[in-house]
Parts: C-alpha cells; structure tokens; sequence
C-alpha cells in the first residue's frame, strides 16, 4: 500500500503539468465549495455575535402572554405571581447550564419623571437590580462603584446610571455624589456603568429583537431592589436574566429557567407566565434561510467536481494505454490482478486528494479574496475541509474504478506484446 | 523433473478460422539443464513459451511444473506461481524507465510482500551478482543495452526461481554484450539455475548444452549427428 502511495507520487511529479491539468477539475470544484462553505461559516458568525453577543450568553424570562411583555404601568399585579424566591433561585442555580441568575423589577418610564436640577429624561427605563445584576450581565464600572450591601440592608437611595442617562442629566458635568429626582424622590448617583461594546446586541437588522429589547429609551437608571417599594409597589413580580454555561446551551437553560419559575406560579390559570427568549432558535432559522440558498451554489460547484472526476477517469485510461507493457511486465513476474487494481486506485486517489488539497488551499485563497473585496466575513471550517479531501479521495476512487479494472484484466501475452 | 509438457496442442480461434499453433508439443527438462528452444519468427515458439510461463494455457495438453499441474489453476495461483518459480527475461528488457536498477530489481520481491529493508539487501545482493553494485541508482536510460539486460537478468533472479525463462534475451544486444551474457547464463547455470531460452539465433543457441528445434508448431530435439553437420558444413550455420 505505502508502495503504492510512493509510486503514485512518483508518477505524478514526473508528469507535472498533466497531473496539475487532471486535478484542475478537482481544484476547481473543491476550491469553490471551501469558499462557499467559509463564507457561510463567516455569514452564521457574524450573525451569532451580533444575535446572541459573543461570550455573555444572557437569556431574559421575561412576564409576558402570548408575544407581548407584561407591562407594569397598568397598575394591579398580576394575580398569584411574586417576586422569586430564594429556594426559586437556587432551582435555577442548580441547572447544570445555568451559571449565574439574576432577578430584577423594571418600569419603563415615558413620561418625564427623573430630573437633574432643570434637566429631564423625557423617556428612561428604570430597575430595581440584585447584587448578581451587573456581573451577570457583565457591565463595568466607569467611575464610581454599583450597589454595595450595606445599600440593601439600609434601602439606600442611590442610583447607578448607564452613560445615556449620564449625558442626558447632567450634560457632561461629573454626577458623582449629585442628586437626581426620581418621581420627586431624591437619589444619589454613585456610578457611572457601561456594557462592553462586544456585548452589545446588535439586532437592528431583526425587527422581532427591537420589540423585545428594551434599550430604546433614552437611558438606563438602575436601584437597589430594596428601594424599589419607595417609587412603586411592595412584592412586584420580577423578571429573571440567566447567564448560560455556554452560548449552546442558551436556550435549553432559557426554557428550563421558565419553567421553574412558571411552576413557582401559585393560580391555575396565570395571567401572564414566564417566557424565555430563545436568540439562539431565532438565529438557527435565520441560519437556514441562509444556507438555502448556498445549497444551491453547492450543487453547482458539485458539478464542477463532476467533470473533474471525470477527466480524471479520462487521463488515467489514457495512462493505462499508455502504460500497457508495464502491466504485462508486472503481471508477467507474478503481480496478481488485485495488486495491479490497487496500484492503479490508489495512483486516482492520490491524485484527486492532491487535487483536494490544493483545491482547500485555493478555496482558502479565494474566500479570503472575497473578504477583502466585497467584505462579507469568512470563518474557514476545518472540519470541512477534511471532508473534501476525503470526498475528492473518493472521487478518484470512483472514477478511477473504470480504468483500474481495465488495467487489471489486461492480458499480459497482449500487453507484452504491444509496444 | 522441473518442467513436463506432454502432448500440447494450442489453436488459435479468429474470426470461424482455427490457426493451429502448436501441435503435439512434449518437452521435459531436468533440474540444472540448460535448453535453448530453436526456431524463426511464426514456429510458435513465443506461444510455447508463454505456457511455460504460465501466461497462457495449452487448448489440449498437460504441464505440470516442478511436479505440480498448473493447467488446473486459477489466475491468482498462475500470477503466485510466476512470482516465486519463475524469472523472466525479455528481448527488450521491460525495465520501467522512470525508476531506478535497485527499484526495478526490487519490483517482484514487492509482491511477494518482502519488507523494505530485506527488500533493498536482497536486490543489491542480485544486482552484485550481474555485476552491477556500482550502478544501483541509475536508471534505464542511463545505462547500455547489455547493462539494462543484465537488469532484467537480476530481476528475475531475485525471487531465486527454480527456472529462468529467456525470451530471445540478446535479441536487441550487439554481438559483444551478446557474448557476456551468455557467460553470465552460463555461470549461472553452473550454480543450478536451470535456463530455458528462446531464440532464433543458431549462435546464441549453440551455448545452451541442450537444443530443440520448432518449426510449424512441431517440436524436435536436435542430436548431437545435426550439430556435427552443422558445425562440417562451415560455422555453426
């Protein structure tokens, strides 16, 4: 066999320019499937980071009946739903995809309630946060510190604010230590917070995401949960934000996290339930919309593959003519059919795998080219570049076939003979 | 007894007409001995041949080599009995070009699953015994017509075969290169090979220590009277 895969080297270096033309066809068809396949690859990447954020894999359960977001403003509390409970949390902690849990209260304010001296945020979206809030959802500090616990203990009547509600407060004097007004509560900010950028859901292209994000009014006023009750009610139901193991496991963790906190629901027939936002579903079908389409293209390509094989079917038949006395010769001192067969399969393998390889090389080359010129983003999978390797060792076994059997039941009187 | 043909008879069939070949053909040959099969171009002697190296089989007849039948094989124990109980030498060498005298001496012990390293010893061991240990690496091209044959000659005897077959082994050599290797079949003969060779030169034919003539598919054993007259009549015509 290695005999044999030496051989076949030796056969194609020393016609160079026939065995580059014969895996033309190869080079061509797989070169254009890598570059299909990477650019797909790169497509679904740039997708996932802007759906899902690359490395936080947050999931919110949010309140909620049918597709719409339960909305606090309309006064009552929902009947037989209450603010999570510890033995809920540790429910949900104990999911194995679960890393980290947060629960908080939040309004929507669109009227102008929060003022700074004369300036007023005409819209802001305020929350009551836990102590897990800004870790899990990964927010830094800029300046000043988040909530401490001497805050919850004390109901502390600080505000942490995100940079939106800064500038539009306090126009770029410092906040730090100022008093803001709440519905004419005073508190005082003591940190500045910002999500890094590479976090940041990017979604504008999906018009479903901008509904569910909450990030369009004018900026983001955070509380210790403890003082929630000074600006509205007592025992408001939560929303929940569970951070997952890992981006894969974002909707399992997702669904499982509502159904814990669902069952915690103490009426039969609930108002409002928990509901998961599934990104990661939302991103699959998004994905496969895409690589409809690029299915198409592969075909295409595949019958590039097609002719290449079979103008590797073509020269090796030229070759065994070519090479008639030295089947005879061989059979002649005693080399059986089956050892004649395999010299001439594997000498097609080779050859298309070579074809294979450069043809990931050139595939490699091109998908690169597009990036540069049209920008689409490429991500090369590695994993599918082997597969085209073996798939064009396949094909040279395939094709290969025809001219191999030819070669074994050459008669070597005849072969011999023919000069 | 290495070789036992009886009564074999080989037609060849084109096309409704049967052009008989070989008729009543019986041929024994000891072990040691060392045959030279006689005749011109069309006597049938290349088709004898080839049933003696088990490339082509007899229509009527039997053959049975180094005590064994071999009509009643099958291509795949045909192939195995060329690999290790015969060795080929042919009129134009049939070296594969591109590879190198220790890759083309290396070639039959790849079949018979020889491993790599005892492969190499092996094939300098054959190529030494032709005289050809500085030439390993060369190639065919780079080497004279009765070096190239002398190639051949350790290709076949590599496998150490019972019987070395000759199929008119100087026939594109010049009368020097000629005499040297029939030397070398001579030697080798001394050392228990046993030779069979075909030829159509009474020169070459004459070295052998036994001589057979065929001609029209029949075969005759030549007595030491014909050689007398051969050799009264003027040379070895």
């Amino acid at each position: 066999m290695l005999e044999n895969i030496r051989l076949a080297f030796h056969g194609i270096l020393s016609h160079k320019l026939r065995s580059l033309l014969t895996m033309l066809g190869i080079i061509i068809g797989i070169g254009s499937i890598i570059a299909i396949v990477s650019t797909i690859q790169g497509t679904n990447d740039q997708l996932r980071e802007q759906l899902i954020g690359s490395g936080n894999n947050t999931v919110k359960v949010t309140l909620g009946s049918g597709g719409d977001a339960y909305d606090m403003d309309m006064g009552s509390k929902p009947e037989g739903i209450y603010p999570v409970s510890d033995s809920t949390i540790r429910k949900i902690l104990a999911l194995d995809t679960v890393e980290n849990v947060t629960c908080y209260t939040n309004r929507v304010l669109w009227d102008t309630a929060v003022y700074y001296i004369g300036n007023g945020m005409s819209t802001s979206n305020i929350s009551g946060v836990d102590d897990q809030y800004f870790n899990t959802l990964g927010y830094k500090v800029k300046t000043g510190r988040t909530f401490l616990q001497s805050d919850y203990d004390i109901f502390s009547k600080v505000a942490v604010l995100d940079q939106n509600a800064a500038d539009a407060l306090f126009k770029g004097s410092n906040p730090l230590g100022k008093t803001i007004e709440i519905y004419k509560k005073p508190f005082v900010v003591v940190g500045i917070v910002y999500e890094p950028s590479s976090f940041e859901r990017d979604i504008e292209d999906i018009e479903d995401y901008q509904l569910m994000n909450d990030d369009d009014s004018n900026g983001q006023i955070f509380i210790p949960k403890a003082t929630w009750p000074v600006l509205f009610q007592y025992d408001e139901p939560e929303n929940v934000i569970v951070k997952a193991v890992s981006t894969d496991d974002m909707t399992k963790a997702g669904q499982r996290t509502a159904k814990i906190l669902n069952d915690a629901i103490t009426v039969e027939q609930p108002q409002v339930t928990y509901q998961a936002e599934d990104l990661l579903g939302d991103l699959k079908n998004q994905q496969k919309m895409q690589n409809a389409t690029n299915v198409q293209l592969m075909w295409i390509a595949g019958i590039s593959l097609l002719v290449g094989g079979i103008g590797v079917m073509n020269i090796m038949l030229v070759s065994v003519t070519e090479r008639t006395s030295e089947i005879g010769l061989k059979k002649a001192i005693g080399a059986r059919k089956s050892s004649i067969l395999a010299q001439f399969l594997t000498e097609a393998a080779v050859l298309t795998s070579l074809g294979g390889l450069l043809g990931v090389v050139a595939g490699v080359v091109m998908s690169r080219i597009i990036n540069i010129m049209t920008g689409i983003p490429v991500g090369i999978n590695w994993g599918a570049a082997i597969i085209a390797v073996l798939f064009s060792m396949a094909i040279g076994i395939l094709f290969g076939l025809l001219p191999s059997v030819q070669a074994s039941n050459l008669d070597p009187i005849d072969a011999l003979r023919r000069e | 007894m290495v070789l036992k043909l009886d009564h074999i008879y080989k037609d060849y069939i084109t096309q409704r007409l049967v052009v008989p070949v070989l008729h009543d053909v019986s041929l024994h040959v000891e072990e040691g001995e060392y045959v030279a099969i006689m005749g011109p171009s069309g006597s049938g002697k290349s088709t004898l041949m080839n049933i003696i190296g088990c490339l082509d089989r007899p229509t009527k007849g039997t053959y049975e080599l180094n005590g064994e039948n071999v009509l009643n094989k099958d291509d795949k124990a045909m192939a195995d009995i060329r690999l290790n109980n015969l060795g080929f030498v042919f009129q134009n060498f049939e070296l594969l070009a591109r590879q190198t005298a220790l890759d083309n001496v290396e070639l039959p012990l790849i079949y018979a699953g020889v491993k790599k390293r005892e492969r190499a010893e092996r094939a300098k061991e054959a190529l030494a015994r032709v005289g050809l240990e500085e030439r390993m690496s060369f190639t065919p091209a780079q080497l004279s017509g009765g070096q190239k044959q002398r190639v051949a000659i350790a290709r076949a005897m590599v496998n150490h075969p019972r019987l070395l077959l000759a199929d008119e082994p100087t026939g594109a050599l010049d009368s020097r290169s000629s005499t040297a290797l029939m030397k070398l079949f001579e030697e080798l003969n001394q050392e228990g090979v046993t030779i069979v060779m075909i030829t159509h030169s009474p020169e070459i034919a004459s070295c052998a220590k036994r001589v057979c003539n065929i001609f029209d598919g029949v075969l005759t054993e030549r007595t030491d009277a014909d050689r007398t007259r051969i050799e009264a009549a003027g040379g070895r015509r």
